[in-house]
Parts: structure tokens; sequence; C-alpha cells
């Protein structure tokens, strides 16, 4: 897996790790220059300006208490700060997708995804889908997108391909009540796993964030507890716009954890760090491409792991 | 739009006015926090470094240090400097006498191509011409439904094929135009990444093909620093002819949208500013320069205003505003005017001075008239002619109907009495020049 990963990922290794790497065999010594190529190699990481000059602020630091002298030893000082900034002081393994992802007796365990437009929503739940059936999970599929053109039809050919159902309703219709029902089918068909599609909107536009909500809140008179989990589709492109996007969904619908797509690009992805760092929301799964299988459940470990190998 | 990156810009700004004298240390601190803001805002590393370095060095210049405003000096600089990032002059689309005109979108995935394949379709649409969508997405699960849909939306024929080739569709749709007197295809391509050689090659064979007029570079207004990338990527792939911004109505800084012209050397083109597909608007750099130091986007504005306003009922309503008849069915009908000019918080950004900070906590969205509507509608057509025959009976009549509180009802009489208060002041300085309603 952990190659697998390495491979996908080689195009973001190639930007922040890469670079950093390149920058410090590059010299001799430690000096004002480094820490200024350091500053832009982050900055230009979607990290933010902020999350970058703490984190030079503090391998300053440990230069200094350390005396370190080689600038190669700074790598595992990176290291550790972008993982302390993933996971906060203890390290968090997010849950496979496997019989343990759900606690024992959640049924059914009941998901809801978000996002602004073009994040990759909709690509996401085929992915997850096909990976709950891999492990035996009844799964249905709820296209509460009644906007966007052909969303349902989409999301459709996705659940064909994962061979699970859908709920589908008119284009149109009230994304709430297409929730609604599909909570009540997933009950009467002893469904494991609801994941629930919802439109892509921007999080600024106040109508359509109270037309998410009220998805939520329908869900809730269902199931009290619903929905179980709610993700948050990032573009791994997306820069510190991100951090907006995080904090308005966060406060809308209470996500519990974000799928981080597209990063099989050049993108590096920097934002989600700079999202751990002030909201302390997890990545849960990443998308690294379009085939079914093309998602990971995320390690932060195993993620600076195979940056820096 | 570029909401969050003008609001800082403002902040640095004024404390640069406020000096009346500035020292080299005033102004490159000032300049360092302009270069935050616009880290903050998404503007590539280097692209921001260029641009502080010239600002710097126009800015120590004699002139500006001479000057009795310096701050204002340097605003002017730095207003300058950010139309000359966006391009300077306005560009546009390369639409020829060709039979058809050949316009294909390209970009990543989920960057809005098949939304703006709608939104051009409809623009040319309403400008006479006779367009044609090609569904050339032939990857994604329901992409040429989309399409298909969009285009039955729009009025606007969508060609497509079960065919393993999107350079065939293309040329296809090309065909079609010539059968049926269409002058004008825009093709919809798949969404792809700019290091898949495969993929890229595949639209290296349209345009090989169909030898487009003008290919479009279609960007996501939130991306990162990676947005140079990508662009230079696909500029070296298919030298593209122009960029077209999308999803600026959201809160993104925009900052990728200042890189990629840069970069690229490439003219913006279009900027998509909301989910209907009349939401696009030409993109003009001066102006969005002024919008982002909130000096406002007046041009706009009137345009805006001229495009929803109809002349002959404007000249009547100027008419009734002298001779002071204003009544609240003339109030009705202009906020039935001004909501065809767009969302309004959108309007809002374009006064100058009527920034965010006036309006923060404000929800502008077109909701904001439906209560005023909803009393109006609740009167009698005699009492929309004189609102002063509506006494205490008739006002919980009106609250009544309309659902809203008696207080809802006073509060509007109240306004629509100082606004006829307000006329009449503005007549005694004169009308004429301005636009109706403003």
């Amino acid at each position: 897996m952990i190659s697998k990963l390495k491979q996908k990922l080689s195009r973001t290794r190639e930007g922040i790790v890469g670079k950093v790497k390149a920058s410090v065999s590059s010299r001799k010594e430690i000096n004002e220059d480094l820490y200024e190529e350091l500053e832009e190699i982050l900055i230009s990481g979607d990290l933010g300006v902020d999350l970058s000059l703490n984190m030079i602020e503090e391998i300053r630091e440990k230069v200094t208490d350390l005396g370190v002298k080689k600038p190669e030893n700074i790598i595992k000082f990176f290291k550790s700060a972008m993982l302390k900034t993933l996971d906060g002081e203890s390290s968090k393994v997010q849950p496979k997708i496997n019989d343990s992802y759900f606690s024992p007796g959640i049924k059914p365990y009941v998901i809801m995804v978000v996002g602004v437009n073009g994040t990759g929503k909709t690509t996401t739940i085929g992915k997850l889908a096909a990976h709950f059936c891999r492990h035996n999970k009844k799964v249905l599929l709820s296209a509460a997108d009644t906007f966007r053109a052909a969303a349902s039809e989409q999301l459709e050919i996705w659940a064909k391909r994962a061979g699970v159902d859908i709920i589908r309703n008119q284009p149109g219709a009230d994304p709430a009540a297409v929730a609604f029902d599909s909570l009540q089918a997933a009950t009467s068909r002893d469904v494991d796993v609801l994941i629930v599609d919802t439109a892509g909107r921007l999080h600024t536009k106040s109508n359509l964030m109270e037309e998410l909500k009220k998805i939520h809140r329908v869900l809730g008179k269902v199931i009290p507890e619903a929905p179980h989990e709610t993700l948050l589709v990032l573009d791994a492109t997306t820069g510190q716009n991100g951090l907006n996007q995080a904090k308005q969904f966060t406060q809308a619908v209470g996500v519990n954890g974000i799928v981080l797509t597209k990063l099989d690009g050049t993108a590096k992805g920097g934002i989600v760090l700079s999202i751990s760092n002030e909201l302390g929301l997890p990545v849960k799964f990443i998308g690294v491409g379009e085939q079914v299988d093309d998602l990971e459940s995320f390690d932060s470990t195993e993620f600076i792991e195979a940056l820096f190998q | 739009m570029f909401q969050d990156l003008s609001e800082k810009l403002e902040v640095v700004i004024k404390k640069l006015k406020g000096h009346g004298k500035l020292s080299e240390k005033n102004i490159s601190d000032s300049l360092k926090e302009v270069r935050r803001v616009l880290l903050e805002a998404d503007v590539n590393f280097k692209v921001a470094k260029a641009f502080i370095a010239s600002v710097q060095e126009q800015a120590l210049g004699k002139k500006v240090l001479r000057s009795i405003t310096p701050g204002q000096q340097i605003v002017k600089i730095i207003h300058d400097e950010l139309s000359k990032l966006m391009g300077e002059k306005e560009a546009t689309l390369n639409v020829t006498g060709a039979l058809p005109t050949v316009i294909m979108l390209t970009g990543l995935q989920g960057s809005g191509k098949t939304t703006l394949a709608g939104k051009l379709g409809l623009y040319f649409k309403d400008r006479g011409h006779k367009p044609v969508l090609a569904a050339a997405d032939i990857y994604r699960p329901a992409a040429v439904k989309q399409l298909e849909i969009v285009g039955e939306q729009i009025g606007v024929p969508v060609i497509h094929e079960d065919s393993k080739s999107a350079a065939k569709i293309c040329l296809k749709a090309m065909d079609y135009c010539r059968k049926h007197g269409s002058d004008l295809v825009i093709f919809d391509t798949a969404g792809r990444l700019h290091i898949d050689g495969t993929l890229m090659n595949e639209l290296l064979e349209i345009k090989k093909k169909t030898q487009p007029h003008e290919i479009l570079f279609v960007a996501d207004s939130m991306t990162g620093q990676d947005a140079v990338n990508t662009a230079k990527e696909f500029l070296n792939w298919l030298d593209f002819d122009g960029v077209v911004l999308t999803k600026m109505d959201g809160d993104a800084r925009g900052g990728a949208a200042l890189s990629i012209r840069t970069v690229t050397e490439k003219p913006i083109k279009f900027i998509s500013t909301g989910e209907k597909f009349d939401a696009l608007e030409k993109f003009h750099p001066e102006r969005m320069a002024s919008r982002i130091l909130g000096m406002g986007d007046v041009v706009t504005l009137v345009e805006k205003a001229q495009q929803a306003v109809d002349q002959e009922q404007a000249e009547k309503l100027e008419k009734k505003l002298r001779r002071q008849q204003f009544t609240l069915k003339d109030f009705y009908d202009q906020l039935q005017q001004i909501k065809k000019m767009g969302p309004l918080d959108q309007l809002m950004g374009m006064i100058p001075g009527a920034q965010k900070g006036m309006m923060k906590g404000m929800q502008l969205d077109d909701t904001a008239f439906v209560g005023v509507e909803a009393i109006i509608n609740s009167m009698t057509p005699g009492e929309r002619q004189r609102p002063q025959i509506i006494d205490g009976s008739r006002r919980r009549r009106i609250a009544k109907g309309s659902g809203k509180s008696v207080q809802d009802v006073n509060q509007l009489l109240k306004q629509f009495k100082m606004m006829q208060k307000m006329m009449k002041n503005v007549n005694k300085i004169g009308l004429k020049g301005l636009p109706i309603g403003f």
C-alpha cells in the first residue's frame, strides 16, 4: 500500500519535500538564505503564510537549541513539524475502510458528503461505495444533488459500477426529501451504509447553506444521530480559500472529516496542514486518481513517510 | 469576489495614506504587509515578489517622496501595477467570420467547463449568434447528459456521439454547423491533469484537426499556488489564447487570477460569477484593480443598469421624480429592475466607498427584497399611489396580508417618506446624467 501511495504521490513529493531536500543538500551551512528558501517552498505549497512562518520559527529554535550545524539534519525537523501539524500532539491513525470502520450496532451508518462545486464529491462517493462493498457491506446511495444537470445520472453510473442501489428523484426535487426517503429506504432494506450526495455549493451562499442544514436536520429526524459522519470534499489544488470552506461548512453542518481529492496532480495539498492546524479537522481519505480503487485511507505518518521517502 | 483581498489591502492603504511624509522604512514596512496580503490571497510567490519589487522601485523614486500626498501616490502605483498584473487592456474573444467560429474549452477536472459552455452558449445566443455545443467529454460519467440538459435549458443544440474519439465528435459538430447555418461551436472537453500525457495528446489532436479560433483555459479562482504550474503546462501543450476564471462569486481572494495572467502572458477574457447561466462577465483589468482596492467599479455598475433598465420606463420615472410624484408603485418597479441587475452583494462591491466594512453582518442576498415586496403587494393600487391614506386599520390589514408585522409596514412607509424627501433634495441639485435609481 505504501509503495502505491508513494508512486501516486510522487508529484506531491517532488513538490514540497523534494524542494526542501534539494535546497538543503545544495548548502554547506544553515543560514538566512536557507530559511528564506524554505519559507518560499512552504508558502508555494499552499501551507499559508502564518503556518509557514511558524514552522520555520520552530525549526529555527530547534537548530539553535540543539546546536545543529549540518543542513540535512533539518529534514527530520521538518518531518516532525508537519506531522505535529497534521495530528496535533498525539499521533492519530484514521480508521481504514473495513469492518472496524463502523462502531458496532450503528445501522444504517449515514455519511453525508458536502463541498464546493467541482471538488469531486460524486466521484468520491462512487469510490467509497465500492470500498464498502468490497468489505461486504450493503451500501445505498442517495442522489440528493437535485440541482446540477445530470448529477443523479452520474451517481447512478457509479452505483452500477460499484453494484449498489441508489435512491433518486426528479431534477429540482427537494434534496432534503430525497435524503429523507433514502434514509427510510435504508432502514427498511437493512442497509449497512447510506451515503448522501449533495449539490456543490459555495460556502458564501447563505441560502444554499441553509438548504444543506435542512438536509442535515431531516436526516436527524429519521435517526437522531444521523448523519454519523459528515465529510467535506476538498480539492488538493485549493489555496487559502480552503480554510474558509472548512470553517463555513463545519459551522453549518458539523463536518468531522476531510476527503482530499485530486492528489495525483502536481498540487501539494498543503492546505490540509493549514486546516488541521487551525480547525483540527482530520483528513480521512485521499483521492489519487479516476479509477474506482483510487481512494486511500489517510494515515498521517504514512503520508509524511511517503512524502519523505 | 476579491473581498478579502480588498479588505486587507484597504487596511494597509489606510495606514499609508495616514502618513504626511513617508520614509523609506514606512514604505518598505507597508509593502511587506502588502506582500503578505498577496500571499494570503494565493498570489504566486514569485509573482508577489516581483510585484513588490516593482512597486518599491517606483515608490522610492523622488517624485513620490516629495509629493504632498505620498500615500495616495503609492496607492496609485499599486493600482497601476495591479491592473498591469491583470493585463491592462481588456481582451475580446476572437469571433471571426468563419463558419463556424470554433471555441475550445480546456482545464482541470471540476474547474467548471461544462457550466461555462452553457454560459458562453447563452452569451453568444443573446448577441445574435447561432451557437452549438459539442459534448467532447467522453470520460466522465453522465458528462454528455449534463451538457444535453444545459443545452436544453439555454435553447442551444448539443452534438454528441457514442464515440471513443473526442476529435471526431468535434468535427461532427463543425459539420453540423455548416449544414445548419450555425456560426459558432463550443467544445466541452473532459477535465484532465496536465501531467497526463495521453489525455493532453487528445486535446492536441482536437486542436490539430479543428484549428480552433479560440482555446480557453478554464481555471477555478479558488486554486492555490499550483495554479501557475497547471496553466503553464496547458500553455506548453496547447498554446491557449485566453483564460476564464470561474467561481468568482465565492470569497476566494483570486490571487491565482493575478498570477496566471502574469505567468502565461495570456489575457483573462471572462469571469464567471454565479450559478445562473447569465452570470458571466467580461474581464476588465482596470476596473478589477479598482474593485480590489475598494475604489468601486462604477462603469460596470452603470453598464449593468443600462442593460436591466427599460429606457422608456426610466424616462417616465425621471419625469415623475422631477414632479415629485414618485409613488410606492414606482418604488416597487425600481426594486424589480435592481434585481435584474444581479445579486445585491456583487452590486454593492461596485459602489465606491460602499466597502464591506459598512455591510458587515448584513445578508445581502436577493431575499432581502422579499418582505418589502410582500408588503407593497398587499396594498391596494390606491394605497400605492397615495401612501398618506394608509391609516392604522389599513396598516393592520397590510401586515396581515403580507405576513409581516405592523412595525415592518411602518418602517417601510417611513423609509419611503425619507426617500421622497431625499428625491426632493436631489431634484434641487439636479438629476441630469445620473442613471435612475442611483
